[in-house]
């Protein structure tokens, strides 16, 4: 059981800056999720975090020691591999043993806890196999097994469901987060599929090109983006953006995009954009927020009316998705499945404008 | 008017003009064949009566094998072309086997079944001996002496050379220096045995004290005022010195052959050895080598054989003298100085069984595809 932080860490490999003072706060028990698009420098923080990298500058602190020259074997961490990195020639057995019998644990201590783990996981019975002969999910357990067993202070995952197929992936997915639930440890989880991230972490840690674009709940990540990149990143589909400007109409403010392209900012958002009547912005709203005038769903204000056509609607049985389009501006609403939504045709759309997101237009960060 | 069909009409008409050209095109091929066929023969003929070496007789010569060779292909595949297909495709792999099959039959296959013939004669195999000259083998003195010497040739030369190629593919691994390293280990590959043998007789050159020592160990030591010594004749050491030009010799090969294994050793094995606590030399004698096992074996083996057949660096360094004899330089001595043919076919026989097995093996892993 140990807090983690990272408190300025940079990573250089020659030329190349991965890691750009990197601070994060990891509390003991949590699930933290590093997710960002590839290159972004999650794996690098996890590959120094384990010891497997040394860092540039900047300490790396487990509980309460400062593990910048510590070896990987003396952090308490136990790593699952996204190739689950197991040693091909010997059995499931004698690979989740491995690390207990370097450490001179006792013969029926380590039969204790490997059958224990094996039992956990569901992979008893294959305690004799090799490698070899086992499935991609069976693997992935024995990855997780051989962590388990030696009860680490921290658990370090990267990217372990990419191998896995897709339905195999959601059922793991719910099995780790159960683990995680059960004993209760630190786990650091590093994914590039930000429905992992929503789905299994405590807190989220958006990354990109070595910079922590934002650390939080993946509520607030959804609610309250930081800046255009995590309000894209999370959601799909992602969020609409257009190039807007900020007029100022009867006495309020109204987000302009086009001619006919005009919805009013309601009056709880004006303190928050007051100073940038007149400029330019990038205005968002997500695709579930663009509704059906006709079925408006209650408690959601209406004001924000336009009339777009309709380039072309994918059913998805719950709802449809429809691409509709406005002065040459297209982007995608999910619709009420009782929409009358037709190809060719025009259609009467309301922006929940309760939701709605205003971004600078140089900085990219969200004012709202 | 009933319409009556005829048999004639239901079956497919050949066409002529396939008949003629399929006739011509084979007549054509087997004429070519034949002539290409005499021409070799010919060539051979004047090539194994010419008696100068010139450059025009060397021109002759490639002209003749790759020529021919090439001429024999040709022509034999054009005949083949012209055979109706289900003949096409069975005839074919013959035409590309058979000329290297045939060559290795004659030159190989012949002499080894003529050599176990000769092995039940008597010395000018005019008289049938029967499994004398095979007693003989195990219970002559100097032939006991070889087998003893082939074993010690054996483990030190296989172990010295694996070992230390080994160490040495770890060692350049994380070194800078890596390729001029690997180039200099490997650099004696490039010279044969017997010339690295001529080499090593300078090195271990003994001459009496008080004179210049030529031959560098002896330099050295007489640098230290340590008397000179005839490493050649200080028996049973001799025979490790003679080991060591072969290791010198061979590590070259066990080193390029484990470094490439050792290269392609992934990454996250021995990260996720080095997360469960193993040091370096854990991880290497627990995770690293059973990897490579596959490429350890195949490298022991081949040098084993190697040790086992070992003739030129003996032969050169110490004629088989001062106890180094070795099984390969007993044959010699016994077919060709001794001229006792008999005997010597029956030790070539018998060393060629002691391989045996091992050439066995090392065949079963390539088939498996574990070997590399």
């Amino acid at each position: 059981m140990a807090g983690i932080k990272f408190e300025h860490v940079w990573k250089r490999f020659g030329e190349v800056t991965v890691l750009k003072d990197l601070n994060i706060d990891i509390n003991d028990g949590e699930f933290l999720v590093l997710v960002g698009p590839s290159g972004c420098g999650k794996s690098t923080a996890l590959r120094c975090l384990a010891g497997l990298e040394e860092i540039t500058d900047g300490n790396i602190i487990i509980g309460d020691r400062v593990v910048n020259d510590v070896p990987p074997k003396d952090r308490d961490i136990a790593m699952v591999f996204q190739s689950y990195a197991l040693y091909p020639h010997m059995s499931v057995y004698d690979n989740m043993a491995f690390g207990l019998k370097l450490r001179k644990v006792p013969k029926p201590e380590i039969d204790k806890r490997v059958k224990e783990a094996a039992e956990m996981l569901s992979i008893g019975h294959l305690l004799d196999r090799k490698p070899k002969a086992l499935s991609g999910g069976q693997r992935q357990r024995v990855a997780l097994g051989r962590a388990i067993v030696r009860d680490p202070a921290v658990f370090l995952m990267d990217e372990p469901l990419s191998n896995l197929d897709a339905k195999l992936r959601v059922q793991t997915r719910a099995e780790i987060s159960k683990l995680h639930q059960r004993l209760k440890t630190t786990f650091i989880y590093v994914t590039h599929d930000q429905t992992e991230a929503m789905t299994m972490g405590s807190r989220i840690a958006v990354m990109r090109d070595g910079i922590l674009q934002q650390l939080d709940t993946p509520q607030n990540l959804y609610d309250h983006p930081a800046n255009m990149f995590v309000a894209g990143f999370i959601g799909s589909p992602a969020m609409n953006f257009f190039e807007a400007r900020l007029d100022r109409v009867n006495g309020g403010l109204a987000v302009v995009i086009g001619k006919d392209f005009v919805v009013p900012v309601p009056q709880s958002k004006l303190d928050h954009i007051g100073s940038y009547a007149g400029k330019d912005v990038y205005f968002g709203i997500r695709p579930e927020d663009v509704h059906d005038a006709h079925y408006v769903p209650r408690g959601v204000d209406d004001s924000g009316k336009l009339i777009a056509q309709v380039n072309l609607t994918e059913a998805m049985g719950s709802e449809v998705y429809a691409y509709v389009e406005n002065g040459g501006k297209e982007f995608i609403g999910r619709l009420d499945p009782r929409t009358s939504a037709r190809t060719g045709h025009s259609l009467d759309i309301v922006l929940d404008m309760d939701k709605m997101h205003i971004f600078d237009r140089e900085t990219e960060k969200a004012l709202v | 008017m009933i319409q009556q069909t005829s048999e004639a009409d239901k079956r497919p008409v050949p066409s002529p003009a396939a008949g003629a050209l399929l006739t011509g095109q084979f007549l054509v091929g087997l004429l070519g064949l034949a002539v290409t066929l005499g021409l070799l023969w010919l060539g051979f003929i004047y090539l194994r009566g010419a008696r100068e070496t010139s450059v025009l007789n060397a021109v002759i010569a490639i002209v003749w094998g790759v020529g021919g060779v090439g001429a024999l292909f040709v022509t034999g595949n054009t005949v083949i072309e012209s055979l109706p297909p289900y003949w096409r495709d069975r005839v074919r792999p013959f035409l590309f086997f058979l000329p290297g099959v045939g060559i290795l039959f004659l030159f190989l296959m012949i002499p080894t079944l003529i050599t176990l013939y000769q092995s039940f004669f008597n010395n000018d195999t005019t008289e049938f001996v029967g499994l004398n000259n095979y007693i003989a083998t195990f219970t002559d003195r100097s032939m006991l002496e070889s087998f003893r010497n082939n074993l010690i040739w054996l483990f030190l030369g296989t172990a010295g050379c694996v070992v230390l190629g080994l160490l040495i593919a770890v060692l350049a691994d994380r070194s800078r220096f890596e390729v001029v390293a690997k180039a200099i280990i490997f650099l004696p590959m490039a010279i044969s045995l017997v010339g690295a043998s001529v080499i090593w007789r300078f090195m271990y050159a003994y001459a009496p004290p008080g004179q210049p020592q030529i031959g560098l160990q002896n330099a050295i030591i007489t640098a230290f005022g340590i008397p000179p010594q005839s490493w050649l004749t200080l028996q049973p050491w001799n025979n490790l010195f003679l080991i060591l030009v072969m290791i010198w010799g061979s590590t070259g090969f066990a080193m390029v052959l484990f470094s490439a294994a050792l290269k392609g050793v992934p990454a996250d094995i021995t990260e996720a050895a080095q997360v469960d606590g193993a040091t370096e030399v854990q991880t290497f004698f627990q995770i690293i080598i059973p990897y490579i096992q596959g490429t350890i074996l195949t490298v022991t083996t081949t040098i084993a054989i190697g040790t086992l057949k070992i003739f030129d660096v003996v032969y050169v360094m110490t004629g088989g003298q001062y106890g180094t004899s070795v099984v390969g330089t007993e044959f010699y001595r016994q077919f060709f100085t001794n001229r006792n043919f008999g005997y010597g076919s029956a030790i070539a026989i018998v060393l060629f069984i002691a391989i045996s097995p091992v050439i066995v093996y090392n065949l079963r892993q390539l088939q498996k595809q574990e070997g590399f």
